[in-house]
């Protein structure tokens, strides 16, 4: 049986879905099989992170409503055989999505991959809440500032009482997931720091991905930031975070300030 | 002067300070988010059965300073003669 993680934030545009896709390709790339499943229903986005848009045939709706076979819907990833995507529907009808439909996939994944990764919409309506609903693990994706913050400590609650594992009884594992972090600002002081942000949300920390330009150029490209540009500081936060995640104990990586001779000149002369 | 010039450079302490109490206030409402909404039809809903309240005379106000929150219930009481309300 495998795990379901729900990556998650309330705010929208901290790197959910470059979140899920990045971790999805990382645990994949451990020769783990790894299902990915959209669920932000009217405005799918992980099928061009992954750069499978044009590979979509039938998306997650098309399976509940019996349309297709949830083995026709998946759609494996062309460079990593381990990796699938369920995709979300570009229908407008936010219900399209039932309590039941959505459990009966989730289950059959959980059957037939170690992972299974939810990448949720923004928010805190039904999407996010479905989206969690049968999630093992929570991954809170935060970027070190006030209004995701306060998101986060929303859905962070949201954790502990919406969720099936929850309702059951049992305590939900989650971790927070800090993105954008910039070095320079926090050591300027104008950046809350990975303390604090540990400090006021209260949840151990399963990585640290610092603000880059290569994460916006993998999704230029359509790849997973640890395909796109493996050495690149976000693909090992990220693969790091995948090790954690499969219970390794790796040591955490604190982004610095990088110093570049030409970086500085260019500033100078700026 | 200038010991208020640097302290003003680092935001970082005061995003810090205020969601730390901003939470505190919301996580004691946790999973009540429209407690001041319930809290309002419920009050209003007991003073109606005695005497008729228009709903456009009710200011509900909700406040926070430091570590105390307080809800406080406005309700202008009709005039109209006794007759009306046992009507």
């Amino acid at each position: 049986m495998g795990t379901v993680i729900v990556v998650t934030s309330g705010k929208g545009g901290v790197g959910k879905t470059t979140s899920s896709a990045a971790l999805g390709a990382a645990l994949a790339a451990t020769g783990d099989m790894v299902a990915l499943v959209d669920f932000d229903v009217g405005l799918r986005n992980l099928d061009l992170v992954l750069g499978a848009e044009r590979r979509v045939v039938y998306d997650f709706v098309n399976v509940i409503q019996g349309q297709a076979k949830l083995s026709q819907a998946l759609i494996r990833d062309k460079r990593l055989e381990t990796l699938h995507l369920l995709a979300a529907s570009q229908t407008r009808d936010k219900d399209a999505l039932t309590e039941e439909g959505v459990e009966d996939v989730i289950e059959s994944l959980r059957g037939a991959f170690d992972w299974v990764i939810c990448d949720s919409p923004a928010g805190i309506e039904r999407g996010a809440l479905l989206a969690m609903r049968h999630a093992d693990m929570g991954i809170v994706v935060t970027n070190p500032e006030v209004s995701s913050v306060r998101d986060s400590d929303r859905i962070i609650g949201l954790l502990d009482a919406r969720t099936a594992k929850a309702e059951r009884g049992e305590p939900m594992e989650k971790h927070v997931l800090v993105t954008r972090f910039d070095p320079a600002r926090a050591a300027r002081g104008d950046m809350l720091s990975i303390d604090d942000v540990l400090e006021i949300l209260s949840l151990p920390l399963i990585g640290i991905v610092p603000e880059s330009q290569s994460v916006l150029k993998a999704s230029n490209l359509g790849l997973p930031v640890v395909l796109a540009d493996p050495s690149s500081d976000p693909a090992r936060a990220y693969s790091d975070a995948a090790r954690r995640i499969k219970g390794e104990s790796v040591e955490m990586a604190v982004p610095t300030i990088k110093k570049s001779l030409f970086g500085g000149l260019f500033r100078r002369a700026a | 002067m200038l010991l208020r010039f640097f302290k003003l450079r680092r935001t970082a302490p005061v995003a810090r300070d205020r969601l730390k109490v901003l939470l505190a206030h919301e996580r004691a409402m946790t999973g009540r988010p429209d407690l001041i909404a319930v809290l309002r039809e419920e009050i209003l809903a007991v003073i109606r059965k005695h005497v008729p309240v228009d709903p456009g005379k009710v200011t509900v106000r909700a406040d926070r300073d430091g570590t105390v929150s307080t809800l406080s219930v406005d309700i202008e009481l009709s005039m109209d003669p006794p007759r009306a309300a046992a009507a």
